[in-house]
């Protein structure tokens, strides 16, 4: 079983859709557990340690921010918030099937809302693909905010 | 003119030992008054020296609602100056940071200002020639707020000309800046990076309130520590703990054990948590650390620097500091239910760099708008602000431990669930309110 460029395209695609329709436990198993999810403050931040990030989350990470969004104390989610990604067709920046990786670099405008409350990002995913026994998984995942540096109020969902 | 101004018993009426009014976080007014006279009359911190490291660096900042640059002078005192070009108003500078070189020049009519404000050069200046220019405000040049003092690396302001002095403003409290100084083997601490930038739609002060109010944790952040700690126990357990559970994690311990960690209050509205331990008492060691305290200070002064575990520091009026891992937050007002929160993050000097990547961890964990225990907190504060503008109840409450008659001009230590702290700022609050207020009304009413 190969990995094609469209199979690529359509997971970028997959992915962004399980974070709008809340389908975290499957957004989960595309992991690869050793993965960061990292989201730089500052623009064209190249060190995610020892400055601050908005975010550069491990798995047990990212698995307590999804955990938590359905908690019965989790009072910031009492309204849910709801997600809308509207990507662009991703680049394909490298496939290197013998590797078995593949890069991404995809704009998107992402937009959540709560109650009466609506905001909108600009910004460019780059993900860091492997694939393992056939299936395509997040080795790891970068998203610059166009306005990373602006101050927000809560960004409580994943563009 | 409101009700509020110039009516400093009106002020202070806002404040009934275990009672304040709402008003205090709700009304324009009293807002307008906080920027006109607490935010001049009390000392305000201003940036880290590292800011503005080089002759001709410069950082934009504000006091309270006042646009403000610290600059370094070519004779490497550091200046605050106000921003704005004494022509015609024009901010000087608009970028976050950066290099002026000798002199600012406002980008509107060149007129030109050495790094300490003063005027340089105006062109075509013929044509103030017989004006009195010079009789004005304008050709003093860029105006400096009342008084700088550098304390360890951390610039504070005074914008009013006269005043309480830095010493006696800060007291005793400044061994917590100290403590986090300290820590560096050089005694030295640097900036690192920019600062984490969060919005919130309510008052400045419930922001300071919470940061020694200890009998929310377990609650409001039942839903992310708690988790945490599930997550964990459903992993069997692990020696070996995930990052976020040495973070997080703590933020669930019991009531006891906030009681037993004590609250020290100092004059003038500042206090910590964590007499005796903290949150941040049981973090890993770092390789290489211990050994480096101790060359620089000997063993005996290591161990007591390091065992001091203060948790939250709050400096009257706006600012906390957390000694153990180098973290500064700014609680900046932009309008009665709108603050700007900024998370800094400093280097100990001399330090492994591991100890700098847990501090950002924690900073970004904890702080960011994209932090699930910022989301916690912030939930609170806006249901409160939204809350508080029902009429059923006019009064807030924070009467927790509360004793007949207390005294905040001394030193005073207690159990570390008492509201003692939030107390402690509202009478520093109606003290640098009212002193500068002329008081006209109350001697016609």
């Amino acid at each position: 079983m190969t990995v094609t460029r469209e199979d690529v395209v359509d997971f970028i695609y997959a992915e962004a859709r399980m974070l709008d329709e809340g389908r975290y436990d499957e957004w989960l198993a595309l992991w690869l557990e050793d993965g960061h999810y990292w989201m730089p403050l500052d623009y064209q931040q190249t060190d995610p340690h020892l400055v601050t990030s908005l975010l550069y989350e491990d798995y047990f990470m990212l698995k307590l921010r999804v955990e938590r969004l359905n908690g019965a104390r989790t009072f910031s989610q009492k309204p849910k918030s709801r997600c809308h990604h509207v990507i662009q067709r991703p680049f394909v920046d490298e496939l290197d099937l013998s590797a078995g990786r593949a890069k991404t670099n995809t704009s998107m405008h992402y937009v959540e809302t709560r109650l009466d409350d609506q905001f909108m990002l600009a910004l460019t995913a780059t993900h860091d693909l492997a694939i393992v026994d056939g299936a395509i998984r997040i080795a790891n995942k970068r998203v610059d905010l166009l306005n990373s540096d602006a101050a927000f109020g809560n960004i409580q969902l994943l563009p | 003119m409101g009700y509020y101004t110039d009516n400093p018993a009106a002020v202070a009426g806002l404040v009934r030992g275990p009672q304040v009014h709402r008003d205090i976080y709700t009304d324009a007014e009293v807002y307008r008054l906080e920027m006109r006279h607490l935010f001049a009359n009390a000392w305000i911190f201003v940036g880290h020296e590292s800011q503005t490291a080089k002759k001709g660096d410069y950082y934009t900042t504000q006091i309270g609602n006042q646009p403000v640059i610290q600059v370094r002078h070519s004779d490497g005192e550091i200046h605050v100056l106000y921003n704005r070009c004494p022509h015609k108003g024009t901010k000087i500078a608009i970028d976050r940071e950066g290099n002026t070189g000798k002199f600012f020049r406002c980008p509107y009519h060149a007129w030109s200002f050495k790094t300490n404000g003063c005027l340089l050069a105006i062109p075509l200046k013929k044509g103030y020639e017989g004006t009195g220019l010079d009789q004005t405000d304008s050709a003093q040049g860029m105006k400096p707020v009342g008084e700088v003092h550098v304390h360890r690396g951390f610039v504070f302001a005074r914008l009013a000309p006269e005043g309480i002095g830095f010493e006696e403003f800060f007291g005793d409290s400044l061994s917590s800046l100290g403590n986090m100084v300290d820590r560096s083997p050089e005694g030295r601490l640097e900036v690192a990076g920019p600062p984490l930038r969060y919005m919130h739609q309510c008052n400045w002060k419930m922001l300071v309130e919470n940061q020694t109010d200890t009998c929310h944790p377990m609650v409001a952040h039942e839903s992310s520590a708690g988790t945490a700690v599930r997550l964990w126990e459903e992993m069997g357990s692990p020696e070996q703990k995930p990052a976020a559970m040495q973070i997080i994690a703590p933020f669930m311990s019991p009531y006891e054990f906030f009681e037993d960690m004590g609250i020290r209050t100092w004059p003038n509205g500042h206090g910590h948590t964590g007499i005796h331990h903290s949150i941040h008492s049981d973090y890993s060691a770092i390789p290489g650390y211990f050994e480096a305290m101790t060359e620089a200070y000997g063993e005996d002064r290591a161990k007591a620097i390091l065992d001091e575990n203060r948790h939250n520091t709050v400096y009257f009026p706006n600012i906390m500091v957390k000694g153990p891992i180098q973290q500064l937050r700014n609680f900046i007002p932009l309008g009665p239910d709108k603050t700007l929160v900024e998370s800094y993050i400093y280097r100990l000097v001399g330090a492994p760099d591991e100890l700098l990547a847990r501090t950002a961890m924690y900073n970004r964990m904890i702080n960011a708008p994209t932090s699930i225990v910022g989301h916690d907190d912030l939930e609170m504060y806006e249901r409160a602000q939204e809350g508080l503008m029902s009429n059923g109840l006019e009064w807030v409450n924070v009467q927790r431990l509360y004793e007949e008659a207390e005294d905040f001009t001394e030193t005073y230590e207690t159990n570390g669930t008492t509201e003692r702290q939030m107390r402690n700022q509202f009478d520093a609050w109606v003290k640098f309110m009212t002193c500068s207020m002329t008081g006209e009304r109350m001697a016609a009413e």
